[in-house]
């Protein structure tokens, strides 16, 4: 089976006057056309500077220092600078939390799709005009025409993320990163465009990492879900599997803080401390100081092991003990 | 006697922007010059809030929920209307002088803000952060101080040997707990928590959900907590105000209305709510986006994305009625008796969630 993105044993570190932080640890995954898959972690946790080392977004002091990024089997990492530009926007395209810090503020929105279509294609103004619009409509965009004409702050938050969403479109990539795109809008806004994105990657057969902070979002549109903590990934499975039967006491512990129905009023089951700075990250696990299960086994390096058809674990004292 | 509830808010409106003076106004009048826009932030809202209870403000950008708990913390003065604390008004409240010792009641009422970042001084230390207030209403006296800050630290989890500290020293949930210390260093009654947990991560969150919750059972507090937030309003409200463009559409008991919202915006607000249990949903939300405050559309604000609405909808604004026991909604479509089911539309249209299989 051949995945449209898989990344092998990622590694990104910042070099900075008090050493190396290692910001992402080994991180492996894969995603598949039409695939979503919820790559979840708290502030820190590297599930950004994930999306961002695929892209080749990581400018100095950071450097991804080792591993892969195959994107259809080929390692983007080894591309020139032209041509990974000609993959980031083209194959690659990312939509991020704030619109208002991906949209140029002195530019219409008709200028920005233009260039993001100039950037890949020679078109004709005409030509331009018309995937614009066509574009808009498909986000569900009213009176498209008339958009082209705006500025990004005569636009509403919603509105402003689905002008995002539709310039991602426009090249039809075969991978969109989201990172958080929903966190800033309303509810019943995020509903809208939670349901534009599942449409959209399901016509097209588009992979999409959907990064997100927010479980419940995840559980909502997502096929896979990866767990992130100090920048390794501690947990990977299909959704259901991991939200019904967490096996990193992390997952469960981020599971159990989150208030949900039919525990009302109760104390919520908090994890104690917080995530340690990438300074000082413990030895062995990092979520050892943190982790009720804890042993001294637990000071060892932990390997991401599976523990299941499609699931793997990185602890040795896993809430789910491996099934056949 | 019968107690007085802790606070009492009687058809408060706010309005932001003037009408201009007489001049300003004839010449608007006469096309010379523009009418000046006017907000009607919150319009005519009352409720009655008991002691030790937990009064959850829900709703999306723009509905009034944050300048409501300003005017209830008496940041903004309502245009119109009373807000009565434990049965006196705040003004006469302000005034009164009290015993030394105790702390003047006009501090009943503290409240909590959003961004740990920005609410607390960053060139004060700690111990002035939490332990000024109470030294200058006399709370308590320059000897008793550290040790009563000390304990307010511990009681919200802030190690007390991290007093001398800055507010920039320490993380963002650390830095909500001393927001908390802060407030509680004056004995108030009630707390206005405005999106008090929202910028916080979720493991953090759950400390300080969990955190409130505790000192409502030890100090019994009485709280507003405001949130757009309705997982965390869920878990920790008893009751619900869903406010939508300045005015409540909804409000009753927490346990109920989260399971059967009854005016159609809550139900779509409520609906819309990812959860963990729900998985793989096909989202069919409400449709458009949430009109500008400046210009609300007439009759029910919600008409125009409201799948049920009516022609009267259109031109009538329905007012806050009673429709069970210690519950109102404000829509011409919900029925009056409490058992009925909510208002369908004649072809049954889904509601915002269906799963599928």
């Amino acid at each position: 089976m051949t995945h449209v993105l898989e990344l092998r044993n990622l590694d990104t570190s910042f070099f900075t006057e008090g050493g190396e932080l290692r910001a992402l640890q080994g991180v492996s995954l894969t995603v598949g056309s039409g695939e979503i898959l919820g790559l979840v972690g708290e502030s820190g946790s590297g599930k950004s500077l994930t999306g961002f080392s695929i892209n080749g977004l990581i400018s100095p002091p950071g450097r991804v220092v080792g591993g892969e990024v195959l994107l259809h089997g080929e390692n983007v990492l080894d591309l020139s600078r032209e041509a990974m530009r000609r993959i980031r926007g083209q194959n690659i395209a990312m939509i991020f939390q704030d619109p208002m810090m991906t949209l140029n503020p002195v530019l219409r929105v008709e200028t920005q799709m233009r260039d993001a279509l100039a950037a890949h294609l020679s078109l004709s103004r005409a030509e331009a005009r018309a995937r614009s619009i066509a574009a808009l409509d498909e986000v569900g965009i009213p009176s498209p025409e008339e958009r082209l004409r705006a500025y990004p702050h005569q636009l509403s938050g919603g509105m402003r993320q689905r002008v995002a969403i539709a310039i991602a479109l426009l090249h039809q990539p075969d991978l969109i990163i989201a990172d958080e795109p929903t966190t800033a809008l309303d509810v019943t806004i995020q509903g809208q465009i939670l349901a534009l994105v599942q449409r959209l990657c399901r016509e097209r057969g588009t992979a999409l990492i959907w990064i997100t902070h927010d479980l419940a979002v995840v559980a909502g549109i997502a096929d896979r879900i990866a767990v992130m903590y100090a920048g390794r990934l501690v947990e990977v499975g299909p959704v259901d599997d991991v939200l019904d039967n967490p096996a990193h006491p992390y997952t469960a512990g981020l599971m159990d803080s989150v208030p949900s129905r039919g525990r009302r009023g109760r104390r919520l089951n908090q994890i104690p401390g917080r995530m340690p700075a990438l300074t000082s990250l413990p030895e062995g696990c990092a979520f050892r100081p943190r982790c009720s299960r804890a042993t001294d086994a637990c000071r060892a390096p932990q390997e991401l092991h599976d523990i299941g058809p499609a699931r793997k674990v990185r602890c040795i004292h896993p809430l789910t003990e491996a099934t056949a | 006697m019968t107690e007085a509830p802790m606070l009492t808010v009687e058809n408060v409106s706010k309005r932001f922007g003037s009408k201009g003076d007489f001049i300003a106004r004839g010449l608007a009048a006469i096309g010379l010059a523009k009418p000046r826009p006017q907000v009607l932030a919150v319009d005519d809202v009352s409720f009655v809030l008991n002691r030790g209870e937990v009064l959850g403000v829900v709703g999306e950008s723009g509905c009034g929920k944050s300048t409501l708990g300003r005017m209830i913390a008496g940041l903004l003065e309502p245009s119109e209307g009373t807000i009565l604390v434990d049965g006196e008004a705040r003004g006469a409240r302000v005034a009164k002088r009290d015993e030394p010792g105790k702390a003047p009641r006009a501090l009943d009422l503290q409240m909590i803000f959003q961004d740990p970042f920005s609410s607390l001084n960053p060139r004060k230390r700690v111990t002035d952060l939490i332990g000024e207030a109470p030294r200058v209403h006399r709370i308590v006296d320059r000897d008793g101080l550290e040790r009563y800050v000390a304990d307010l630290m511990e009681r919200c989890g802030i190690d007390p040997a991290y007093r001398d500290r800055f507010a920039h020293q320490f993380s963002g949930g650390q830095r909500q707990r001393i927001g908390i210390a802060r407030a509680l260093a004056v004995k108030p009654e009630i707390l206005v928590c405005d999106e008090a947990v929202s910028a916080l991560d979720v493991s953090i969150q759950a400390q300080i959900i969990n955190l409130f919750m505790d000192l409502r059972d030890e100090f019994g507090l009485t709280y507003v907590f405001i949130s757009h937030d309705l997982g965390v309003v869920e878990h920790i409200a008893d009751r619900i105000l869903v406010m939508y463009l300045g005015r409540i559409v909804e409000s009753g008991p927490a346990a109920e209305i989260f399971t059967d919202p009854q005016h159609p915006y809550s139900r779509a607000l409520i609906e819309g709510v990812p959860r963990l249990d729900r998985r793989r949903v096909v989202y069919n939300p409400i449709e458009g986006d949430i009109p500008s405050p400046l210009d609300p559309p007439k009759g029910c604000h919600f008409h125009p994305r409201c799948p049920l609405a009516q022609d009267r909808c259109r031109v009538e604004a329905p007012k806050l009625r009673r429709i069970a026991p210690g519950r109102s909604a404000a829509c011409h479509l919900v029925p009056e008796t409490s058992t009925v089911a909510p208002p369908v539309a004649k072809e049954s249209t889904e509601w915002p969630v269906t799963k599928t299989g």
